[in-house]
């Protein structure tokens, strides 16, 4: 039991935990308080992954930006309350848990399947490379290589997001 | 090494989403558990980027923008649907129902 192990353990409990209590609160403003935390749970995740640039997105575009884009909207439609029929019956319930359990047991089997060892680089090598890089230039380097096709691409896709957004929520054009 | 317990977590955390989908009828709190499950991805994404390059990073980054976008244009889809139907219960939005 290392430090890192038990770190890991706290996040994640508390990453299940507060996504349980996003899917079964009644209040819209609370599920989406709950996601806030299992979102910077993730985050801490993350950084014990390797992956500290892609925690400080999490945080800015997920717990930030788009948090707050659901929270503005809840309250836009003044939805705060919940119903009392927000969740569905009891054979709705049964069916979609029993739908959801099956899914788990499919994932169970495909925990087993692990990478082949011929594509599988040496332990430590991430860390390694963030060494040399640093922590952005590690993603930013193959991100404007290897990959500017793509991330070109994912411009035109928010600005169609963006006109798209604007479009459907005006009332008048 | 993380591998498996961040497998487990990650697939517990996307059936917990698969869950919120399937048991609610709140239109946004459906949106939520999507994000929650794209979240569940990014963490199988970044677990495997230890091992197998940091391609995997690449890939979370994509998806954040590509739920960023969506998170955008389907709020305003559940906004244009409120003002026409003055509800976001998913009973109520039957239009395509036989």
């Amino acid at each position: 039991m290392t430090v890192v192990t038990v770190v890991f353990g706290i996040f994640a409990v508390l990453a299940l935990g507060s996504a349980v209590l996003c899917v079964s609160r009644r209040s819209p403003v609370a599920s989406a308080l709950w996601l806030v935390v299992t979102m910077f749970s993730l985050a801490a995740l993350f950084v014990l992954l390797d992956a500290q640039f892609i925690a400080v997105l999490q945080v800015l575009v997920y717990a930030g930006a788009v948090m707050v884009l659901f929270l503005f909207v809840i309250m836009l439609l003044n939805l705060g309350r919940g119903a009392a029929q927000d969740r569905k019956g009891v054979l709705g319930l049964t069916v979609g848990l029993v739908l959801a359990a099956l899914l788990f047991v499919q994932l169970k089997f495909l925990r087993g399947a692990a990478p082949p060892e011929l594509i599988r680089l040496p332990p430590g090598v991430m860390a390694q490379t963030q060494q040399q890089a640093g922590m952005v230039g590690a993603i930013a380097t193959p991100l404007y290589e290897a990959y500017l096709v793509p991330f070109e691409i994912t411009s035109v896709l928010l600005l169609a997001a963006v006109v798209g957004a604007v479009v459907l929520a005006k009332r008048k054009l | 090494m993380l591998l498996g317990p961040t497998l487990a977590v990650a697939a517990v955390l996307f059936v917990i989403g698969v869950a919120g989908v399937l048991i609610r009828r709140n239109a946004i709190i459906i949106f939520m558990c999507v994000e929650l499950m794209l979240n569940a991805v990014n963490l199988t994404f970044i677990a495997f980027a230890q091992t197998l390059g940091v391609a995997g990073q690449i890939f979370v980054f994509f998806v954040m923008a590509v739920a960023a976008a969506e998170a955008a244009v389907g709020l305003a889809i559940v906004l244009a649907v409120y003002r026409h139907k003055e509800t976001v219960d998913l009973r109520n939005i039957n239009l395509l129902k036989g």
